[in-house]
């Protein structure tokens, strides 16, 4: 690892002018960047520490009915908080189907949202890979390339995003509150994380030295509180990334879905929200038939980026599934193996 | 570059004086202090041997810098015996043969404590497993590693009822 600097801004406002550097990063709780150091991957030459930073680890109920979470909330303590499951099962039920308990209880909101693909070769400092150094190439485009991405991606790379916390998000229209240079902004959670296109290297939005401090959620999330899962197929049952994964959000009045959310996971270099497959559900009966038309739709225009095809027909057949498995209705209890298509359930 | 920092490990509290910002929380365990129970498998926080309690909430130490937890009040494995008792944890790893090599076992034991304060997983062995995940042991004995934080959990619950009876 290359040594670096250490501060620990006690203000918002300084911890902005330290990461305003070159070279600088933002440390949380570290458990992907260190990893990422450790591999010679990331070389920050400073880490500003924001652990500390006042009023950033807090859930707040917002007057309009919407839900404010702080930064610096671990990923445990939200899925675990009772109010928040209740009214976002689906946000709870990928967070429990992500990573281990030991990285749930340190990980931090913030830090899921900024964390890097895990895609081999940009873990592998010997790879070519655009992301890690523009211009080099990338080695995924003729390697091991079974789980990579489907939709959106680029010849430059075909890395996909691995937060299950981020995909029932964008679903649901999370906004981001950043903190920068410029003051404070927010941005749909669904712009953050950038399609790779020419320019891989430029994975979020976010310039030099923004901090995001705030993740909320509309009013309206918690509408879908009765029809809700989140679907992760895995290539073991419990911690390991999605291969494919799914969040469905429905809801349904005198028998007929009214508004459809659905987001897949695994597929593509940033969470990706299937509006059209939404489109094809709102109105309709809830059944099969639709399901699967929607299903059809969410893939409509994704192609192999490599040994992947199969991808293309899992992701469907899990669109199914959630969809299937969240008109059921939200259970009682997040299942034994959250996430997981073979936990039995009611329905499915 | 010189950062002090201060820990309560074990119930002791340690001034430390850091000399570098890259040391983890596992290095300084084993490399610094001595305290070698804590084991190092993959240091990139994939196979759960590292695993402490920090500030009563079971982590990795391999993915957690010393410095940034200046303050914390830490527990290894040499911390939950108390002389020649054991942790209850401890015990029912004997008794359910909870182990093959041992390597693996200090990280387990830390990581059922964790689970158990967690309070999530309640008497379903598949929640157990779920929740004991993050916690590889290569020689297989997840069945006695389940068996053995079921029967500690039921033995803690029983006894902190017993407890709260008494003091009621």
């Amino acid at each position: 690892m290359m040594n670096f600097d250490y501060v620990r801004p006690a203000s918002v406002a300084d911890a902005i002018a330290e990461a305003s550097e070159k070279g600088a990063t933002y440390l949380a709780s570290g458990t992907n960047l260190l990893d990422l150091m450790k591999g010679g991957v990331s070389r920050p030459s400073r880490l500003v520490d924001v652990t500390r930073l006042p009023g950033l680890d807090r859930i707040e109920h917002l007057a309009d009915g919407g839900l404010r979470i702080g930064a610096l909330v671990r990923n445990a303590d939200l899925a675990h908080d009772a109010d928040f499951a209740r009214n976002y099962p689906a946000i709870a039920e990928a967070l429990l189907s992500g990573a281990s308990a030991q990285l749930r209880n340190a990980a931090t909101v913030g830090g899921n949202l900024m964390q890097r693909t895990r895609c081999a070769y940009f873990y592998d400092a010997g790879s070519a890979c655009n992301r890690r150094w523009p211009g080099a190439g990338c080695d995924a485009l003729k390697g091991e390339n079974r789980l990579h991405a489907v939709l959106g991606w680029s010849e430059g790379c075909i890395a996909t995003h691995p937060s299950d916390f981020c995909v029932p998000l964008v679903g649901l229209d999370a906004v981001v509150e950043i903190e920068g240079k410029g003051g404070r902004r927010e941005l749909p959670l669904e712009a953050l994380h950038r399609l790779p296109g020419e320019t891989p290297e430029r994975e979020t939005a976010l310039e030099r030295g923004d901090l995001i401090v705030a993740l909320r959620l509309p009013t309206e999330a918690k509408n879908f509180a009765g029809h809700s899962r989140y679907i992760k197929v895995r290539e073991r049952t419990s911690y390991a990334f999605a291969v494919v994964s799914a969040a469905a959000a429905l809801r349904i009045e005198d028998g007929k879905i009214r508004e459809a959310r659905l987001a897949l996971g695994g597929v593509a270099a940033k969470p990706w929200r299937a509006r059209g497959a939404e489109q094809v559900l709102a109105g309709a009966a809830p059944d099969a038939a639709v399901y699967r038309e929607a299903a059809r739709a969410a893939l409509a225009d994704a192609k192999p980026s490599g040994d992947n095809a199969f991808k293309i027909e899992l992701a469907q057949r899990i669109v199914v599934r959630a969809l299937t498995l969240a008109a059921a209705g939200t259970p009682d209890r997040i299942p034994a193996l959250p996430g997981s298509p073979f936990s039995s359930v009611a329905g499915a | 570059m010189n950062l002090p920092i201060s820990l309560t490990i074990n119930g002791v509290r340690r001034e430390i004086a850091l000399d570098d910002p890259r040391v983890t929380l596992l290095d300084l365990l084993r490399e610094r202090l001595d305290l070698t129970g804590t084991k190092k498998g993959c240091d990139r926080g994939q196979c759960g041997a590292c695993t402490i309690l920090v500030d009563g909430r079971r982590i990795n130490s391999c993915l957690a810098l010393a410095v940034s937890h200046d303050g914390a009040e830490i527990v290894t494995i040499e911390g939950v015996g108390r002389g020649d008792q054991l942790h209850p944890v401890q015990a029912a790893f004997i008794a359910h043969d909870g182990f093959q090599c041992g390597f693996c076992t200090p990280g387990q034991i830390m990581s059922g404590i964790g689970l158990i304060r967690e309070g999530q997983a309640g008497d379903d062995p598949e929640r157990v497993r779920e929740c004991m995940s993050g916690n590889l042991c290569r020689c297989g004995a997840y069945q006695g590693i389940t068996e053995a934080v079921l029967e500690a959990q039921a033995d803690i619950n029983a006894k902190n009822t017993a407890k709260q009876r008494r003091s009621a």
